[in-house]
C-alpha cells in the first residue's frame, strides 16, 4: 500500500530569489525514485487543500535522503519555503514515470524550474553527457550539474553564456546527441520537439500540468496526446500517471 | 455496533463512499485504501461514447475549496463495461455507477446498456456545471428533472438515485420533483458553480472560464440542503459537499443524509475513507450508539 508519508527537514536555503533547495529525509520514497518522477508535498494549512507536485532534484537511496529544488509559484510553495531543519513535512510518491536511462550521447536540457530533475538524470545517464541550462538571468545548480557534464548556459539577458534560448546554445555551440532529455517552460519544450523532429533524435520532454490527484484519477492534469490513454482511450494522456515523461512525437505541445 | 445502511433496498456495510469524478472507478485508489472496506465505490460519470473533456487547465485551487472543469472526460460505457466493472467486482463493496449525459436519449442508452451488468445503483448525474449541453440543464428545471427521472426509470433494472444541483433557488422543489418521478433516493450536493480570475494575467485560471466549486468551503451550503430535502420527501438521501472528517460526515447524518460522499477530501488525504469510517465507529462508542440509523436527522 502506498500512502502520505512524513518526511523530516534536513535543511532548506535559498539558492537564487525565490528558488529553495529543500533536503528532506523519508527512506520509502527516497529508495524507490528515479529520475524525472516527482513528489506531492502536502500544505500545513488545511485551507490549501491540493498538495504541490514538486520534481525530484537528487536521491541518495542509501541515507534516505531526497533534494527538492522549487520555486515560489503561489501561497503553498511560500509556505514549504519557511520549513527549516527538524520540521516535519507530508509527502506522497515518488509518482509519474521518470525518465527512460538510455545510453547513447545526451543533451540534457533544463530551463528555469526545470533544471532540477536534470540533475538526478545527469548522475544516473552512464552515456556521453552534454548539459545545457537556460534561465532569465540569475543561475543556479550550475555547479552540481557541472560534477556530471560539460554544461552550457544560455540567458535571456546575455548575463551569462549564450544570449538567447537553450535552442540557441545548441546551434551556437554545433552540440549533436541521439537522445534528448528536457525540462522546463512550454515554449522551450515546444522548440524542442520540433529540433527533434526535424533532426531525428529521440526526445523526451517532461511536461508541468495542474493537478489534484497526482495519481491519475481525477483527470484534471492532462495533455494531448497522438495515441490513445489507457484511462479514457481518447487522446488526454494524464500528465502525473501517463507522464510527466514523454517522447516527443507523442503530444501535442 | 451497527454501521450499515440500506438505500433503496441496497445495504450498504457502512455509510461511506466516494463522490463520483474524485475516485476514478477505483483503480488508482486502490494503492491507497482497500476498495472491500468502502460502503460503495460510486465511479466517475459515464456517458454513451467516450467523451473527451474540457481544456486544460481544468482545476484551481481556492480558499478551503477547489474548482474544476474536467467535463465528464470518460471512456464511454462499452470500455467502462469490459474494464471497471470486472476490476470493482473484486472487491466487497456495492457499485454505484454514475451517469452522464447530453440528451435523454443518451441518458437512457447507459441506463439500458448497464441494465445487465452487476451494478448496485445508477447515480443519474443532472447537476454539472462543466459540460455544455445537458446535465445540469436537466437540474435547474423541476419539470425537466421529473421528465428526465421518469424515463430512466423506464430503462433501469437498478434503483436509481437522482444526483441534485445546489445551483437552484429552492432545493426541495427539484427533490420532490424527482421523487415525483420515481427516483429511488436522492444524492446532493454536486458543485456550486464558481470562477477564479488570474490579476496578473488578466485572464481566467480554467480554460472553460467557470467550474464547480468543492471542498470545505461548501460544506455548510450542503448541510442546509440535506437538511431541507430530507424534510421535503421520503426517500433516502446520500449526502455530500465538503466532507473531510467523521464530524462533517455525522452533521450531514444527523441533518437527514442516510449515507454520505467524501470527494476533494481524497486528494488532500487518499487515505481518508476507512479513517472517516472508524471516526464514526469512535463517535458512535463514546455516546453508546449502538445503529448508526439512529442518527439520521435527529436534529430538528
Amino acid at each position: 500500500m502506498n500512502e502520505k508519508r512524513e518526511a523530516l527537514v534536513l535543511s532548506q536555503g535559498e539558492i537564487a530569489k525565490d528558488i529553495y533547495d529543500l533536503w528532506i529525509k523519508q527512506p520509502e520514497i527516497a529508495g524507490a525514485a528515479r529520475p524525472g518522477q516527482f513528489v506531492m508535498i502536502y500544505c500545513e494549512d488545511n485551507s490549501r487543500l491540493l498538495p504541490r507536485p514538486i520534481s525530484i532534484c537528487e536521491v541518495n537511496a542509501e541515507k534516505g535522503h531526497l533534494r527538492l529544488v522549487y520555486r515560489i509559484a503561489g501561497e503553498g510553495t511560500a509556505e514549504f519555503s519557511k520549513l527549516v531543519s527538524a520540521d516535519r513535512v507530508k509527502v506522497m510518491g515518488p509518482l509519474g514515470n521518470g525518465f527512460p536511462l538510455i545510453t547513447k550521447k545526451a543533451i540534457l536540457v533544463g530551463g528555469g524550474i526545470g533544471i532540477p530533475p536534470m540533475l538526478e538524470l545527469a548522475r544516473r545517464l552512464k552515456g556521453e553527457k552534454q548539459i545545457v541550462l537556460g534561465y532569465r538571468d540569475e543561475r543556479f545548480l550550475d555547479k552540481d550539474l557541472e560534477r556530471f557534464g560539460r554544461v552550457w548556459i544560455a540567458t535571456e539577458d546575455g548575463s551569462a553564456g549564450t544570449k538567447g534560448t537553450v535552442i540557441d546554445a545548441i546551434k551556437e555551440h554545433k552540440l549533436e546527441a541521439e537522445v534528448i532529455y528536457a525540462c522546463g517552460p512550454t515554449p522551450m519544450l515546444k522548440a524542442l520537439q520540433k529540433y527533434a523532429i526535424v533532426h531525428n533524435i529521440e526526445c523526451y520532454l517532461s511536461l508541468e500540468e495542474r493537478m489534484a490527484c497526482g495519481i491519475g484519477a481525477c483527470l484534471a492534469c492532462v495533455c494531448k496526446s497522438v495515441g490513445r490513454d489507457e484511462h479514457t482511450n481518447v487522446h488526454n494522456k494524464r500528465v502525473c500517471k501517463d507522464g510527466p515523461v514523454f517522447e516527443a512525437r507523442e503530444v501535442e505541445l | 455496533m451497527n454501521l450499515s445502511v440500506n438505500i433503496a433496498g441496497v445495504e450498504l456495510k457502512n455509510p461511506v463512499m466516494p463522490a463520483s469524478g474524485t475516485f476514478g472507478s477505483g483503480l488508482e485508489y486502490s494503492d491507497f485504501v482497500n476498495l472491500s472496506e468502502l460502503g460503495a465505490v460510486v465511479t466517475k460519470g459515464v456517458s454513451n461514447v467516450p467523451w473527451i473533456g474540457n481544456d486544460t487547465p481544468r482545476i484551481a485551487e481556492t480558499k478551503s475549496g477547489m474548482l474544476n472543469a474536467v467535463g465528464l472526460q470518460n471512456p464511454g460505457v462499452d470500455l467502462f463495461l469490459e474494464r471497471d466493472i470486472p476490476y470493482l467486482k473484486k472487491y466487497d463493496t456495492k457499485i454505484i455507477v454514475n451517469v452522464c449525459g447530453k440528451t435523454t436519449e443518451e441518458y437512457c442508452e447507459v441506463v439500458e446498456r448497464l441494465s445487465d451488468a452487476p451494478v448496485d445503483l445508477l447515480e443519474i448525474n443532472i447537476s454539472c456545471p462543466n459540460v455544455k449541453a445537458g446535465g445540469i440543464a436537466f437540474g435547474q428545471d423541476p419539470e425537466c428533472a421529473m421528465a428526465i427521472t421518469q424515463e430512466v426509470k423506464k430503462y433501469a433494472k437498478q434503483p436509481i438515485i437522482m444526483k441534485l444541483s445546489p445551483n437552484v433557488t429552492d432545493i426541495t422543489e427539484m427533490a420532490k420533483a424527482v421523487e415525483a418521478g420515481g427516483a429511488d433516493a436522492i444524492s446532493l450536493i454536486n458543485t456550486l458553480t464558481g470562477m477564479k480570475i488570474d490579476v496578473h494575467r488578466q485572464k481566467f485560471v480554467l480554460a472553460n472560464r467557470t467550474g464547480g466549486l468543492s471542498g470545505p468551503a461548501i460544506k455548510p451550503v450542503a448541510v442546509r440542503m440535506v437538511y431541507q430535502v430530507f424534510r421535503a420527501v421520503d426517500v433516502p438521501i446520500i449526502g455530500m459537499g465538503g466532507i473531510a472528517s467523521a464530524e462533517d460526515a455525522l452533521e450531514f447524518i444527523l441533518a437527514g443524509a442516510t449515507a454520505v460522499a467524501v470527494g476533494t477530501a481524497n486528494f488532500h488525504n487518499p487515505a481518508i475513507m476507512p479513517e472517516i469510517i472508524q471516526g464514526l465507529a469512535n463517535y458512535m462508542k463514546k455516546y453508546k450508539i449502538s445503529d448508526i440509523q439512529d442518527l439520521i436527522g435527529v436534529v430538528e
